[in-house]
């Protein structure tokens, strides 16, 4: 076959099932574009050469046998957030050094069920906290685009392997964005399903009333067979939801006429570089044309998003990060023995980066006696007011496009002194968490400096089909998602 | 213990808060074991170990046995609690929070019934909540190091809170008591309070008597018998009394109960306290307890202490202290009825139950279980003895022997007297001649008695129960002397 790394996972698995290659050649091409990458790129905080091939061998077998499986014999990246047995997982941070989990996620479990390979675990910023992967403690991922930018985050590495061709496909998660900045900054689709579809167990807790799983890939029909994998009720977590997944492959109809789309007004916001909003009205015409209706909605409690989501989020995430504490696993800081306080005080300081210290005092601040109810119980109460407006949009439509986020990816270190700046990446995506429901990223063109701009498309909780339709419908009638980043120099 | 205290012109509030542990077969929120007594950190997993990533999954037997106890301590059941988390650190606390409930209880608005000098009395709940326990830490194995034990972490609890209904010390014993006794009827709790199973914090403020206001209140902490809790509680009233009149004020913290020093000692003030940061935990949806359910499980509840007692005071005649005695434990309840329902004296069998067969349990510390099954002696067999008694077979004097021997042997106790020849002698021939000797015999008593010293009756039965080896019907035996000794007395 062609090069597997310059495929897709519909490509690669009509190759295995049609034995022109085998799991262990396709792996061994994967390792190797990792090698040649990866000292540049860094999007993989751990490579499982080993793990790999073993995975692959097994795949070989199932393959031999007649098994069949949308993913059987496909190399993909897990975040570094995602539990894997045996294998380190450090959620990009210095306090889970040396941890090993006993345990996988579930999905991590899903996808070795299905005979998926896995090759590496991705970059990410320190528990999961940032736009960027500069919040990493091990350093930030390049984005294969331009090295001199960021990939987005917080799912940066696993954004950066899927562009860069590492893998087919990768996991990332998404609390306020962090599948869709990073999709939309490198050039990939990105999807971060509704809240409950993917188990969260196994997957290290930022704000766990947001966190959920979703999938990385070059294609839409690619995201649709990965998250029919991962997605699926799971008793270990109690916030699944226990609904039957539906056939996603089935929905990539490619007919969306009739399909109303909303068009948010607020989403439009001042600031916004005016290529990415050409590309976004571009590609809302491109629906238009293949028979959408294009339907003008308002979702006026969007200025609220942000300041919502960094009062919910942080709260959590201050009682989340409390087990990381020196006793039981991972970084400790010895101090007097008979000083507790001290240790751990110590431990937490030295293991956990400035974002993460500042969202703990943030959340910590917004729990404390005598504030909770204007901070926390008011961000609710807003959250609530947001879920309100995206369901009152939807009577009108049946899917809103937006951009994903104002600009396209920025240069390493030009947001990191400003906190409220970096946060402000995020005002077009946060929404979609606070109110649970799912959202797709699809690319939709480049601005003047050559880097990639994503169309959003949010769907109703339990959506996913409407939203991969349009999105898989749009890439029948585009080659944005085809364009592939400048291969590097060698070295 | 039951002394009437006097408090001067003061009167102490008291309101317990209770931590009972349930006995599910594993933890709240995860698959392990909740049973105590393992190597260290044998009973613990991912999830109660606190690692990164793991979720809660409600065990569904321990929300049963809340609901349970809700009921029987007559609590509405609001139709949504929440789960919600107390955010600490603390190395037995292996996720640096403790799920727990507190704006959303599970239950609210009961009360328990208190026998009390004065009468019964109402000691009203405030709510009750679930919550996991957390782990333990031992500070004397090694010199320089502690040692944490996860065992126990997320075991589950719940926290029964009173209002502060409670009058004097005694009465928050007999509170305990009375709540104990419905946890064990319904078996969601062995109430050992020496191992922890049962545990309980006291709230003790003082106000003038006849005030309706609240007093600054104190938390009593460390009281691991119900003894303890009266002098905890007792030793505080007077602190706070002493504190008052001599012109300070009582202030708010949480107090450690010296049981050897017999004092309570400040463990940390109201601005030490924590600020525990509760919020509605993001990991467990809220919970909508199905009324159905709740009244299949309302059904499915035994006759609770109190609604037994009063039946039993009703229906047997029995005293109500005697009553009080025999329900305070739901088998000593069953044990005593089913030797009623094989021989219908209930007094008599009451007495056996409270004296002989319970002494035995507590020596053979059979009560440290939660439901006893190894009894000393069947109750049918008890319900045999006391009407061979009651048949004059025997006379109560031989019961006892032969009590012994159905405890030594386990033999009927019918073939104990039969194989000893234990038979009561009931023919007055026999018995006359027996009285006869003794008379002859002791002829000097004879004229002290006829001359007046009237106590000396009771010799003369002595002597001819021992002439008879004890086996001589005592009435017969009193009514052949008095018809020798008391002529008159008999013709008339």
């Amino acid at each position: 076959m062609t090069d597997p790394t310059a495929s897709t996972i519909a490509e690669v698995r009509s190759a295995l099932e049609r034995r022109e290659a085998s799991a262990r050649d396709v792996a061994r091409a994967f390792l190797d574009r990792i090698a040649a990458l990866e000292p540049r790129l860094r999007a993989l905080l751990t490579v499982t050469e080993e793990r790999a091939l073993a995975d692959a061998a097994a795949a070989d077998e199932r393959l031999a046998r007649g098994e069949r499986g949308p993913l059987l014999g496909i190399p993909i990246v897990l975040k570094d957030i995602f539990a894997t047995r045996g294998i380190a997982t450090t959620c990009g941070s210095r306090i889970l050094d040396g941890f090993v989990p006993p345990y996988d996620a579930d999905a991590t479990e899903r996808l070795a069920r299905a005979g998926a390979v896995l090759v590496g675990k991705a970059n990410l910023d320190e528990f999961a906290m940032g736009s960027s992967t500069e919040n990493s403690a091990f350093g930030p991922s390049r984005n294969p685009w331009d090295p001199e930018r960021v990939p987005g985050g917080s799912s940066g590495g696993s954004a950066a392997a899927v562009a860069a061709g590492e893998c087919l496909a990768a996991l990332g998660t998404d609390t306020g964005g962090s599948i869709r900045l990073p999709a939309s900054y490198c050039g990939v689709c990105g999807m971060k399903p509704t809240y409950g579809r993917v188990s969260r167990y196994g997957v290290i807790a930022y704000a766990s009333s947001l966190d959920q799983v979703g999938p990385f890939a070059r294609t839409v029909r690619d995201v649709a067979d990965v998250l029919g994998v991962i997605a699926g009720h799971d008793p270990r977590d109690s916030t699944s939801v226990p609904r039957p997944v539906p056939d996603y492959a089935a929905a990539l109809t490619g007919d969306v006429r009739g399909l109303r789309v909303g068009i948010p007004r607020e989403y439009f916001v001042a600031g916004m570089e005016p290529d990415v909003e050409r590309a976004v009205r571009a590609a809302t015409e491109q629906l238009r044309a293949l028979g959408a209706v294009p339907v003008e909605v308002s979702l006026p409690h969007t200025q609220y998003a942000v300041a919502t989501y960094y009062l919910i989020a942080p709260a959590e995430a201050s009682s989340n990060l409390a087990r990381y504490d020196g006793v039981k696993y991972g970084l400790r800081e010895e101090a007097p023995s008979d000083n507790l306080g001290e240790m751990y005080r110590r431990t937490r300081d030295a293991g956990f980066g400035a974002e993460v210290k500042r969202r703990i005092l943030l959340g910590t601040y917004a729990l404390s006696a005598g504030y909770y109810d204007a901070y926390y119980l008011k961000a609710q109460k807003v959250r609530t007011l947001i879920r309100q407006d995206f369901r009152a949009a939807f009577e009108r439509c049946d899917l809103i496009a937006t951009p994903t986020a104002p600009t396209t990816a920025f240069r390493l270190g030009e947001k990191t002194s400003d906190p409220l700046q970096m946060y402000l990446s995020d005002v077009l995506t946060i929404s979609v968490n606070l109110a649970g429901l799912t959202a797709l990223v699809v690319p939709c063109g480049f601005d003047a400096a050559g880097m990639p701009i994503g169309l959003q498309l949010i769907a109703p909780a339990f959506g996913e089909d409407v939203a991969l339709r349009a999105g898989d419908a749009y890439q029948r009638a585009t080659e944005w998602h085809l364009r592939r980043p400048p291969e590097p120099a060698p070295a | 213990m039951e002394e009437k205290r006097d408090y001067g012109k003061w009167e102490p509030v008291i309101g317990l808060e209770v931590h009972a542990q349930m006995l599910t077969e594993s933890k709240l929120f995860c698959a392990c074991s909740a049973k105590f007594g393992a190597s260290p950190n044998a009973h613990t997993c991912p999830v109660c170990m606190g690692m990164p990533g793991v979720l809660p999954v409600l065990n569904r037997r321990a929300l049963e046995f809340a609901v349970k106890s809700a009921l029987a301590t007559g609590c509405e059941i609001p139709p949504t609690a929440r789960w919600a988390r107390k955010n600490y650190f603390y190395p037995d606390l292996p996720k640096g929070y403790q799920i727990s409930m507190y704006e959303a209880p599970l239950a609210v608005h009961g009360a328990v019934e208190i026998e009390t000098p004065a009468g019964t009395k109402r000691i009203r709940l405030t709510r009750i909540h679930m919550e996991e326990d957390a782990g333990k830490n031992i500070h004397d194995a090694h010199d320089q190091h502690s040692l944490v034990d996860l065992n126990r972490a997320g075991v589950p609890l719940m926290e029964i809170v009173s209002e502060p209904d409670i009058e004097s010390p005694a009465d928050a014993a007999a509170y305990l008591r009375s709540l104990r006794a419905i946890l064990q009827y319904i078996h969601v709790c062995d109430g050992n309070m020496e191992e922890g199973s049962f545990r309980c914090d006291a709230n003790v403020s003082i106000r003038p008597r006849g005030s309706t206001e609240l007093g600054t209140r104190t938390e009593i902490k460390n009281m691991n018998s119900f003894r303890n809790v009266e002098r905890a509680i007792e030793s505080e009233i007077h602190r706070q009394i002493a504190l008052v009149e001599s012109g300070e004020r009582v202030v708010q913290e949480t107090r450690l109960w010296d049981a050897d020093r017999a004092q309570t000692f400040s463990m940390r003030s109201k601005e030490h306290a924590h600020d525990y940061r509760y919020f509605p935990e993001p990991d467990l949806p809220p919970l909508h307890v199905d009324p159905a359910w709740v009244d299949e499980l309302r059904s499915s509840l035994p006759e609770l202490p109190a609604a037994r007692r009063q039946r039993f005071v009703g229906e047997y005649g029995i005293p109500p202290y005697d009553a009080e005695v025999l329900t305070a434990r739901r088998d000593l309840a069953d044990y005593f009825e089913s030797a009623v329902r094989e021989h219908r004296n209930p007094k008599a069998i009451a007495n056996w139950v409270m004296g002989d067969v319970l002494r035995l349990v507590r020596e053979r510390r059979l009560d440290d279980a939660l439901v006893i099954r190894d009894w000393p002696v069947r109750p049918e067999s008890l319900a045999r003895l006391v009407a061979l008694v009651d048949d004059a077979t025997i006379s109560g004097k031989i019961a006892k022997t032969v009590f012994e021997e159905m405890v030594a042997t386990g033999a009927a106790p019918a073939d104990i007297v039969e194989k000893k020849g234990l038979v009561q002698v009931t023919d007055t021939g026999a018995i006359g001649q027996a009285v006869e000797a003794v008379l002859a015999q002791h002829a000097d008593k004879v004229a002290e008695y006829r001359s007046g010293k009237d106590k000396l009756f009771g010799f003369f039965v002595g002597q001819v129960m021992k002439a008879t080896a004890g086996r001589a019907n005592p009435q017969a035996v009193n009514d052949l002397l008095r018809a020798k000794l008391d002529p008159m007395n008999v013709r008339s």
